[in-house]
């Protein structure tokens, strides 16, 4: 029971006693009869009294916040419910997957694109080494040649 | 249960359902059913039988047990001809309507079923069944649980996708600097023996090398050890 002695949103509802046993009492307070109103249109007062009692107490609060929610979608949408805004998110959930994905791709592909420019540009510092070394190879016997042909020179003079 | 709800799942749980297995004989077109008689065809359905027995009298009625609903056999009563359960809770599927009863009951079923048109009420049960269905799987959250699973999965793949987005975005940018920016061209070669500098360009992916006959510089006569040190013309 409520404080003060005021019977709670069920208990005032249903027309009857509000005991200090009272399942409902915690969580519809007679301020919130509106929530009550709903849930006990859509699931019924003891359905709802069965399924809050094989819940353990500490959770209890946890599902009375789930059951308020499914009868108010069930209210707002009575042939849906609740699976509107699930298959709405699913929906959303396939959607941004696939821009994943999209990107993903695109990531891969610009990747390999920048590793084939950085292969072609070191084959192509490559090549010019090789050619540099080659340019020095050919060019050495003769400017062996011409160094002794100075001191030849030098000798003479 | 799974944190992602599959198509797959949620196409199982929208199955259309079966009719309630009554058989109307007037409706099948058979004058005399015999049902020692019925012909099936390999699908299984019932074939018109020929008329040449019709002195034969007619069979019982089947049993009112055998044509009940999924609803009405739960709730151990006649299952009337204008049953507004039976439609979408066969018996074939007793459990389907054992979680919608555990969770809203018989008559908010019926009543709800009544106050909607004949077109939605197929929908509306099935979602029903299925708002059941997790409820008994998750007496706590029910299909709210669901629904944070979703919307946590949500948040997870926004996240990875503006980071995979932010990731192309500077590499789109490092590229298109590279391209801006073409790599230095080598330093020119010059020919010790003939006095004829050779010049390499290599201009980016187009790989062309160009010789240029330039006018020769006096030459200066250096130390030969500097010579092999300073191969590159400076």
């Amino acid at each position: 029971m409520a404080g003060s002695g005021t019977p709670c949103a069920s208990c005032k509802l249903l027309r009857r006693r509000c005991t200090s046993e009272c399942v409902f009492a915690p969580y519809f307070p007679a301020e919130e009869a509106q929530r009550f109103a709903m849930v006990h249109r859509v699931f019924g007062a003891s359905n709802v009294s069965k399924m809050l009692q094989e819940v353990p107490p500490a959770q209890r609060a946890d599902a009375v916040s789930s059951l308020v929610y499914e009868a108010n979608a069930r209210m707002r949408d009575p042939v849906y419910g609740c699976v509107a805004a699930i298959s709405f998110l699913q929906h959303q959930v396939s959607h941004l997957q696939k821009q994943l994905a999209l990107a993903h791709a695109h990531t891969a592909a610009l990747q390999l694109q920048l590793q084939q420019q950085q292969q072609l540009q070191h084959q192509l510092q490559q090549d010019h080494d090789q050619h540099e070394h080659c340019i020095l190879q050919n060019a050495l016997p003769q400017l062996m040649l011409q160094d002794a042909f100075l001191k030849k020179e030098s000798m003479w003079t | 249960m799974d944190s992602s709800i599959t198509r797959l799942q949620l196409a199982d749980l929208l199955l259309p359902c079966m009719p309630c297995k009554y058989i109307r004989w007037k409706d099948l077109g058979v004058s005399s059913p015999n049902p020692a008689k019925i012909v099936r065809s390999k699908t299984g359905d019932i074939m018109p039988e020929n008329d040449d027995d019709d002195d034969r009298p007619p069979p019982p009625p089947p049993h009112p047990a055998a044509r009940r609903c999924a609803a009405c056999r739960y709730l151990r009563r006649r299952c009337a001809d204008d049953c507004v359960l039976a439609p979408f809770f066969p018996a074939s599927r007793p459990h389907r309507y054992f979680c919608v009863h555990t969770v809203f009951g018989a008559s908010n079923v019926a009543r709800l079923l009544q106050s909607l048109p004949m077109a939605e009420r197929g929908n509306a049960a099935n979602t029903m069944a299925m708002e059941a269905y997790w409820r008994v799987q998750d007496p706590v959250y029910g299909c709210t649980g669901i629904i944070n699973r979703l919307q946590d999965e949500i948040r997870a793949v926004q996240c990875e996708l503006a980071r995979t987005q932010a990731l192309l975005a500077i590499a789109l940018a490092a590229a298109a600097s590279r391209q801006l920016q073409p790599p230095p061209p080598p330093p020119p070669q010059q020919d010790r023996a003939g006095g004829r500098p050779v010049v390499v360009v290599v201009r980016g992916q187009q790989q062309q090398e160009e010789e240029e006959e330039q006018s020769p510089p006096a030459p200066s006569l250096m130390d030969p050890a500097d010579e092999y040190l300073n191969l590159d013309g400076l």
